[in-house]
């Protein structure tokens, strides 16, 4: 039986400033972790990624992610050592 | 002090133009990252978590004031404030932004400081004892030796795409304070019996996904044939090295492969090749580096000062006790200044603390300052009389910590709070271990202890090579931590036992805590270190400590 697919966000690093950035809904990117758009299918999931991955003067490394996994909950603040990153904002 | 000639200015601030062009190309689109990401590489320039970060070099780890200075400067005026230096004896900076990092380069070549060979398959920066020129325990100071090869290896045109990053480390002394044997090449320097100058020469050291404890290939090479024999080394590497999985790519690989004694003797074969059409290192070139090292003019004047500051300071005593080291100069001692205050992220500075470090070896130490690959900060050369002076100015700044090779002085690489490869976070259990023990007030009692942190398998934190290794993995989602027992990164060498399942986030303070628990009740007398008690029982009361709920389970 396929794994379930756990819905993914894309997610990339700003060309300039290197932090994490997200795809929204109107095919922007925002650097808001909550203004990710949710894709509830692996198909479309792919098909978004290859799209977001011509824009490369933007951004750096786009990925499809769960967006409750740990590593992107740390992304999407910024260090714990420091009140640097995001979370500072 | 190594001073740049035309040659290295020239290849640096060359360096810098290109890479600016490169830069400016990649942002008007005309790289692809896929074009852009070696040349990023090539100049010490990642992309973490948050931030791009760049890897500045620290050759051996030896700065002067006006380059700590500069490196303040920078995190000032391109960072956050402060910088991080890494097991690799080099300082990171967490924050640049890619449109800016040529000017930073730039400011870096203003005082002869660079990032290159800071990343790719290429020859690492060269690393050294951080007591270079002035331990007593020394024979011969490595860094003569280190910058020569740096010289030899920058931009070497046959070895700049090796199967993987190579890195090669230096002592002379007789206690190996640069880990020599976790390095690809790692170089002893020897006296014969006839006394003459030369080195052990060890290969296929490494940590990492698998650790392996250096060989000797050479119990004494000739110093005149180094350079001769490095070349056999690399060729024989270069040409066999595997080159088809990445993670057995390294020479450590290769050693175990092939067998050292089957490698030894094509590295043999090559270097008869290598010295036949090698003609030595000119004068030219040796005699500069010979005198750039030459030991400062010491000023031997004696004082009672330290004496008397001592009999009424308990603080300074204790300061004093844990942090200097014995110098080849009598009237002088070595300061290790900890990075580790209590409750800091280990390796840290501000550039605050790095402008008083600057000022302290200008005004006290002959103007030089090393960077330890135990993220420490070393001011070698510091007259005894001016201990006072100097523990006042480093308290005043936040750096007096008296914690050198004690508990808290724990080493721990950026791991997930920063580092792209992480698979855990390090700094916060670093900070967690050292907060409760400090409460405890224990450090002093529990003694000589070295606690390593690495975020994952790469082991930049050395974890291997800790009497408590700690390495921080994921396990079903969430951060789970493994404990390595016994390791010893001296040079008697040795990697550590993994001790059993990982601990939660929230179950690794508690199992360090009755580890350690244990240590103390086992002992023999507080002479006997961790690690001493560790050797002569095993590993068996340590893990019945780290795992009451499966000894009870045993035990019925
Ligand atoms: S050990 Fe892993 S997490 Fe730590 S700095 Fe190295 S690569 Fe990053």
């Amino acid at each position: 039986m396929a794994r379930e697919f756990v819905p993914q966000i894309i997610t990339s690093n700003h060309l300039i400033e290197g932090d994490s950035i997200y795809l929204t809904e109107a095919g922007a990117w925002s650097r808001i972790a909550a203004d990710a758009m949710l894709l509830a299918n692996a198909e479309i999931a792919a098909t978004t990624l290859a799209t977001a991955n011509l824009q490369t003067d933007l951004h750096v490394g786009a990925y499809l992610a769960d967006a409750t996994h740990f590593r992107e909950t740390f992304r999407a603040v910024g260090p714990s050592n420091y009140f640097h990153g995001k979370q500072a904002v | 002090m190594y001073i740049y000639n035309d040659f290295d200015e020239e290849f640096v601030r060359n360096r810098v133009d290109q890479f600016r062009d490169q830069i400016n190309r990649r942002i008007s689109g005309a790289l692809t990252e896929d074009e852009f990401k070696p040349l990023r590489l090539m100049n010490g320039l990642y992309l973490q978590l948050h931030a791009y970060m760049l890897r500045v070099a620290v050759p051996y780890g030896t700065l002067n004031g006006r380059q700590m200075r500069q490196l303040a400067y920078i995190a000032d005026r391109w960072d956050k404030g402060y910088g991080h230096f890494t097991t690799r004896q080099n300082i990171q900076y967490n924050w640049p932004k890619l449109n800016e990092v040529a000017d930073i380069l730039e400011a870096l070549a203003d005082v002869e400081m660079h990032a290159i060979q800071t990343s790719g398959n290429c020859i690492r920066n060269v690393t050294a004892d951080h007591f270079a020129g002035a331990s007593a325990d020394e024979f011969e100071d490595p860094r003569p030796t280190a910058e020569l090869l740096r010289q030899w290896s920058t931009d070497h045109p046959e070895f700049t795409y090796l199967p993987r990053k190579f890195k090669i480390a230096v002592s002379g002394a007789a206690h190996d304070r640069a880990v020599v044997r976790a390095h690809d090449i790692g170089l002893y320097l020897r006296r014969n019996d006839a006394g003459e100058a030369g080195y052990e020469v060890v290969i296929g050291g490494g940590l990492g996904r698998t650790p392996m404890v250096g060989k000797t290939v050479q119990e004494f090479l000739p110093k005149a044939d180094l350079l001769p024999y490095l070349e056999a080394v690399l060729k024989v590497y270069n040409l066999k090295g595997r080159r088809d999985n990445k993670y057995k790519a390294r020479i450590k690989i290769l050693v175990q492969e092939t067998g050292l004694d089957v490698l030894k003797a094509r590295i043999d074969a090559q270097f008869v090749i290598c010295k036949a059409s090698f003609k030595g290192v000119p004068d030219s070139i040796l005699a500069p580096i010979e005198a750039a090292f030459a030991p400062p003019v010491f000023n031997n004047t004696r004082s009672a000062a330290l004496d008397d500051a001592l009999s009424n300071d308990p603080l300074l005593q204790s300061w004093v006790d844990t942090n200097l080291a014995a110098h080849k100069n009598p009237a002088y001692t070595i300061v290790t200044v900890s990075l580790k205050a209590v409750g800091q992220t280990p390796g840290d500075a501000s550039s605050d603390q790095m402008r008083v470090l600057a000022a302290l070896a200008e005004d006290f130490g002959h103007d030089e300052l090393r960077v330890s690959h135990e993220q420490n900060i070393i001011l070698p050369h510091i007259r005894r009389a001016d201990i006072p002076q100097v523990y006042a100015r480093l308290r005043e700044a936040g750096l007096a910590t008296a914690n050198i090779g004690l508990l808290s002085d724990i080493i721990a690489c950026p791991g997930m709070d920063y580092c792209a490869l992480a698979t855990a976070r390090s700094i916060p259990v670093a900070k967690e271990i050292a907060v409760r023990f400090n409460e405890l007030k224990l450090e002093q009692d529990i003694g000589p202890l070295k606690i390593k942190i690495s975020g994952c398998i790469n082991a930049c934190g050395h974890h291997h090579v800790a009497h408590i290794g700690i390495l921080g993995l994921e396990k079903k989602g969430v951060e789970s931590y493994q404990i390595t027992l016994g390791g010893d990164a001296t040079q008697n060498m040795v990697v550590g036992k993994r001790a059993g399942p990982g601990f939660a986030a929230d179950e690794i303070l508690p199992a360090m805590e009755r580890l350690i628990g244990a240590y103390l009740d086992i002992r023999e007398d507080n002479s006997e270190t961790f690690l001493d008690t560790f050797r002569r029982l095993g590993d068996a009361p340590f893990k019945a400590a780290l795992y009451p709920v499966e000894e009870a389970k045993n035990a019925a």
